[in-house]
């Protein structure tokens, strides 16, 4: 078949599904099955669809996820471990007409940057976080976080996280949502297709109510890191339901009536 | 014309911010610079400015970073426990060449320290402060009225070469009243455009990225190689000092901020009594004034470094005079402030080792 025929036939066909502008044409670095690059595009699309490219600046800090902004084709800072929010909030009180959202991590927003987290959305800030759970450091090589569950191996809790020597699992999207400076607060997840469209409508909503000055906007994402939990992607997806879903449920914690 | 104002440093330099077109200040209180803050949450938000007291330092330097990479004139102080909290992200700043102003006034350390006015932070502002190769502009005032018109210079430093500028000043400086005449200045000759600042992103340009992330040894070869390139232009074109009765000295005292006032009256008393001393005030402490007390040390019998630390600025100077000539150095630290009296009785003791006939090559 010569090409003109593909393309012929190409032309008859309806398009789906494809890359939204908003995401470079760059294979993401992430390993197979890691939740990142799907959060990546989810809010990739939210932001095309939604029109608000020219107005939009992301803030992405260290973590797998700092190189963000090789992926999503916006006006993107780095941040230091642990400051994105400091930093969204500098964006956003300079340009409080442009829609700003930070990224980061469990390490990144529940550990280093507590502080940051707790203020920023004291403060309510009119930015979305987005926090991506998946309950180790993975950048750094598999390490315990602050919401890595009781008993989970990683390299640094060998025989299983013990609540003598680290603690217990942090809930910080439950203790954002006691704040009045939160206005909507979720826990979502990537693990389906259908959870994918329940993440994108919550990041929908979050842009929209941003864009009327609610207050600051927190959407976890309970994802998973297959290579730091030593499983398969599939695997993987199927021990965050066991065994996130019941610390961390899904569905929103703090929602406008 | 303009009208003398008698202010306190602090809150000249708070004054001089707001007339410089800073957009936004975001700091936390210490002491003895918390003026700056009140001043500005006053009389600055009246103005228009956007002022925010952040939960720390730590996240008052990442809002700055935020603020500045938005393309926002924006600008940060505190005192030293503070400024050490914001050496990482300074750090970042520096990378990523961010323009942005950071006050230090600083007081007495090491730890908590004392809130009198020291220079123990002279090392950390000069050599960089955080963690890989880079330098902040550093402006050293000495009075009230430089107190405000380093604002100025400090922003427009701070733009041209896209780098992290801060004034140093002792403690005493932000707390001493004097009085202040304010420069006319119009912002918009001063604050150039910032195509590289994120905004949001046209369909007509690539997404502008703020970030000091360079995975690739050479690519962050490359990087550092540039800002190197930009520290040699800023030492070539930006160095700035006071020489006084420098001309016929045959001794020399190096001393900046508070101390060189000191030492000013110092000069003048040995001056009466028949010593011919002169006095170098580096007015930028990064980029350091080597060369002009370089050529001066050539001629002199003996140099004296007055600083209120355990000696730090004395290494630059050490390194500037290269042997030429003696260097001794006098310093008080913990917030004491040296007398006049004191250094002249140093500079006695210089010149009693060290008659002003000896040849330079026996030292
Ligand atoms: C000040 C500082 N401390 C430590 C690090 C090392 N570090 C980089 S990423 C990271 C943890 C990342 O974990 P998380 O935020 O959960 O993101 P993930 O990689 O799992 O997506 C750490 C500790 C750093 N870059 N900076
Ligand atoms: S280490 Fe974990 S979080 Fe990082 S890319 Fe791989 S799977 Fe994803």
């Amino acid at each position: 078949m010569g090409q003109d025929v593909v393309d012929a036939a190409l032309e008859q066909m309806e398009c789906v599904y494809a890359r939204p502008d908003t995401l470079t044409d760059t294979r993401f670095h992430y390993c197979p099955g890691c939740g990142h690059s799907v959060v990546h595009r989810v809010i990739m699309e939210v932001v095309q669809e939604a029109g608000i490219r020219e107005q939009t600046i992301g803030v992405a800090p260290v973590g797998c996820s700092v190189f963000a902004y090789n992926y999503m084709d916006v006006d993107m800072q780095e941040a230091a471990h642990g400051r994105a929010s400091a930093v969204a909030t500098g964006i956003k009180r300079v340009l409080p007409d442009r829609f700003v959202f930070s990224y980061q991590g469990d390490g990144d927003l529940a550990a280093i940057g507590t502080a940051e987290t707790i203020h920023t959305c004291n403060r309510g800030e009119n930015i979305l976080m987005v926090f991506v759970n998946n309950a180790i450091y993975g950048m750094t090589g598999g390490q315990m976080a602050p919401t890595t569950l009781l008993g989970m191996k990683t390299s640094t809790s060998p025989a299983g996280r013990t609540v003598e020597t680290a603690g217990f699992p942090l809930k910080i999207t439950e203790m954002v949502a006691m704040l009045p400076g939160t206005y909507y607060v979720t826990r979502q997840s990537v693990h389906t297709p259908n959870a994918v469209r329940q993440l994108k409508k919550a990041i929908t909503k979050s842009f929209q109510y941003q864009k009327e000055r609610k207050g600051t906007c927190f959407i976890e994402v309970v994802s998973n890191c297959p290579s730091g939990w030593k499983m398969t992607p599939v695997q993987s997806n199927a021990w965050l339901v066991e065994n996130m879903f019941p610390l961390y449920p899904p569905g929103d914690i703090k929602a406008p009536k | 014309m303009n009208d003398f104002r008698l202010m306190k440093g602090n809150e000249a330099l708070a004054e001089a911010a707001i007339s410089a077109g800073c957009r936004a200040y975001f700091g936390y209180p210490i002491t003895p610079q918390s003026e700056i803050l009140e001043y500005l949450t006053d009389e600055g938000r009246r103005r228009g400015m956007i002022v925010l007291q952040a939960e720390s330092e730590v996240a008052a330097i990442n809002m700055i970073y935020g603020a500045a990479g938005a393309g926002a004139r924006v600008m940060t102080s505190s005192s030293s426990p503070g400024i050490s909290l914001m050496q990482e992200g300074l750090s970042y700043i520096a990378s990523a060449e961010l323009p942005c102003l950071v006050v230090n006034v600083n007081r007495g350390g090491p730890g908590l320290g004392t809130i009198q006015p020291a220079q123990g932070d002279y090392f950390q502002a000069t050599k960089g402060g955080g963690h890989g190769d880079y330098h902040l502009i550093v402006l050293a005032p000495s009075s009230v009225q430089e107190m405000a018109e380093f604002v100025y210079d400090g922003f427009d430093l701070a733009d041209r070469y896209r780098n992290p500028v801060m004034i140093l000043a002792d403690g005493a400086l932000g707390q001493m009243m004097e009085k202040v005449e304010f420069p006319e200045y119009r912002v918009e000759d001063h604050v150039p455009p910032k195509p590289w600042a994120t905004v949001g992103k046209p369909p007509e340009r690539p997404a502008n990225i703020i970030t000091s992330l360079h995975i690739q040894p050479e690519k962050m070869e490359q990087i550092n190689l540039r800002l190197q390139e930009k520290y040699r232009v800023i030492e070539s074109r930006e160095v700035r000092y006071e020489a006084i009765h420098t001309d016929d000295a045959e001794y020399l005292i190096v001393a900046y901020g508070l101390v060189a006032r000191i030492a000013h009256k110092a000069v003048e008393v040995a001056r009466a009594e028949g010593i011919r001393v002169g006095l170098i005030r580096p007015i930028t402490l990064y980029p350091f004034p080597s060369g002009p007390i370089r050529s001066i040390a050539k001629k002199v019998a003996g140099v004296l470094t007055v600083e209120m630390n355990a000696g730090q600025m004395v290494e630059d100077v050490r390194l500037a005079v290269n042997g030429k000539a003696p260097v001794s150095f006098y310093g008080r630290m913990g917030g004491v402030i040296p007398a006049p009296e004191e250094i002249v009785r140093e500079l006695k003791t210089l010149a009693a080792a060290h008659p002003h006939a000896q040849p330079a090559e026996t030292y």
